[in-house]
């Protein structure tokens, strides 16, 4: 695989995801390499150590997310790469890096599940597990490429989350964006900001790891091995680090894990739209699917129907206010999605009532065709 | 000549076809035009069914999977029966005879090519029937340009084998001079 030069080229949503961890600053690596995301882990294997990072094959993925945590606390933009047996198995680890609040990126590469279910069968059933799939409440932000280019661009963008608002970040594609190979042309170095945790201002005898200093909420972070010592736990924890059952500190914990992100959604939440300011039908669907939606909505008004799309791209947050904007002047909502019906719920939510929102799910290993999807605009207007 | 191909090859793993639609994505790229290729095979590496699917463009390509194709490459049985169907009336089909015997019920323009037997007997190694077949396919559709077809296989393929590959490309293309000429 030729991986050196950055100009147009043909290239696969994998690499490009790793061409992109590479761009964003990414110096570790660990995983346990699974289909359809291994190519990943391949990618980086060669070029984490000609930039001077690492990059390790763990046992197992329980493992893997645990040395990407140990990785991050010590400066490392770190991240690891699975499909979703290897999913399941983070969400432990995944929420210690969100309650000790851990820069770092999961990409999930979506196969058809559960368990070992279709290792080379597309599917977008892990959309709720990205949202709900450690315990207790956390908040998420989950984005979803539906290009290669995409793939590049949005894997920039998760370190940069990562690292702005120190938490975990996931990027989850389709097999069929993974492993399809289309034109990309790969920014220059600079030209897409990167973002670099914030560290302390103040020496080790005044540090408190978990007090914020200023409006975004988020600490400083100082990295281990920089002569500041504080204590890391997944118990709840008061701004010492230290474990608290305090009532008022812990609910204070939950509420900053919740705020440091839900007070700037505006600056996470990401979305595009196609043809929806006159939508009788307003299509949502994100990651391969949105290829064949906006291809619907083309043939669709083509034959003189108001059709129109939201395409989240940050699937969490996700883009409520823009659906239910959509949804007012429309007369039905359709949501094409590989499942049997999950960011469906919550696009139902969003639309409160005000037009039925339909389906168009699959979960059979086939990606869903403009076709299928023209066919129930058709049914429904 | 059209500017939107939706192109499929279909046969059984191993015999190169994922590699086949990259080169072919990778010629088109070369050319200065737009290019998906995606792709969906089994879990095993051998033996399994196997499909590649290309889509050149002179603007965006929307859907990355062909839905009805404007050429199709089959080289077994199981793919000429389940992928002859879904093509375009005036397709280009291009069966390997050496693997698909039955007539099939078609659409389009069949050609039927001994391309597997080919690369056996003509270049000395059954490996390079995709080559072979990519020699054929833009020998007839001409979807690519033939330099472009020729730096695109060079680049992919293992060193050592360059001749071996240059040479499968030009059998392709001779086993349709004849039709094209003709056509």
């Amino acid at each position: 695989m030729s991986v050196t030069s950055l100009k147009a080229k043909l290239m696969q949503g994998n690499q490009a995801c790793a061409e992109g961890a590479i761009y964003a600053g990414a110096s570790f690596y660990a995983g346990y390499p699974i289909t359809p995301s291994t190519e990943i882990a391949e990618i980086l294997s060669e070029r984490l150590p000609q930039v001077g990072g690492r990059f390790i094959q763990m046992e197992d993925e329980i493992a893997s997310m645990a040395a990407v945590i140990g990785a991050s606390v010590t400066g490392a933009k770190a991240m690891t790469a699975t499909s979703g047996p290897g999913f399941s198995l983070k969400q432990e680890n995944i929420g210690h890096a969100m309650i000790t609040e851990v820069p770092c990126v999961i990409a999930n590469v979506m196969r058809l599940g559960p368990s070992t279910g279709g290792p080379t069968s597309p599917a977008q059933g892990d959309v709720m597990q990205a949202r709900w799939g450690t315990h207790g409440d956390h908040p998420v932000i989950t984005l979803c490429p539906n290009s290669v280019q995409e793939c590049f661009e949005l894997t920039v963008k998760a370190f940069n989350m990562a690292e702005r608002f120190r938490t975990p970040v996931f990027i989850m594609f389709d097999e069929i964006i993974g492993h399809m190979r289309e034109r990309v042309v790969l920014p220059e170095p600079g030209q897409i900001p990167v973002v670099n945790r914030k560290k302390p201002e103040v020496g080790p005898e005044s540090y408190k790891a978990y007090e914020p200093v200023d409006e975004t909420l988020v600490p400083p972070m100082a990295s281990f091995g920089d002569g500041y010592r504080y204590h890391v736990t997944g118990l709840t924890h008061d701004e010492t680090g230290f474990a608290t059952t305090k009532p008022e500190k812990m609910a204070a914990h939950l509420q900053r894990l919740h705020d440091k992100i839900n007070n700037f959604l505006p600056e996470v939440v990401d979305y595009e739209e196609q043809s929806i300011e006159d939508a009788e039908v307003v299509l949502l669907a994100y990651g391969s699917v949105a290829r064949a939606a906006s291809r619907a909505v083309k043939d669709a008004r083509a034959a003189g129907l108001k059709v129109g799309l939201i395409r989240p791209i940050t699937l969490w947050p996700f883009p409520g206010e823009a659906v239910k904007k959509a949804a007012a002047k429309a007369k039905a909502v359709i949501v094409a999605e590989m499942n049997l019906g999950q960011i469906i719920n919550e696009v139902r939510v969003a639309v409160e009532g005000q037009a039925p929102v339909y389906g168009v799910l699959r979960a059979d290993g086939e990606p869903i065709s403009p076709t299928e999807i023209l066919a129930k605009i058709k049914e429904v207007l | 000549m059209r500017d939107h191909w939706e192109i499929r090859f279909g046969g059984t793993g191993g015999q190169g076809l994922i590699t086949a639609g990259v080169i072919l994505a990778e010629a088109a790229i070369i050319d200065g035009k737009n290019a998906v290729q995606s792709q969906s095979y089994g879990p095993e590496s051998r033996g399994g069914s196997s499909k590649a699917e290309v889509m050149i463009a002179n603007d965006s390509i929307d859907y990355m999977k062909v839905l009805a194709a404007d050429v199709l490459l089959v080289m077994s049985p199981e793919a000429a029966k389940k992928y002859c169907p879904e093509v375009k009336d005036d397709a280009v089909v291009i069966i390997d005879s050496t693997y698909v015997k039955d007539e099939q019920p078609v659409k389009g323009n069949v050609y039927r090519v001994n391309i597997s037997l080919l690369a056996k007997q003509e270049v000395g190694r059954e490996v390079v029937a995709n080559i072979v077949a990519l020699g054929v396919l833009v020998g007839l559709t001409k979807v690519v340009s033939w330099d472009a077809l020729v730096q695109a296989v060079l680049a992919r393929v293992p060193k050592g084998t360059e001749e071996m590959n240059k040479k499968a490309l030009q059998v392709g293309l001779d086993a349709v001079k004849g039709l094209i000429d003709a056509a």
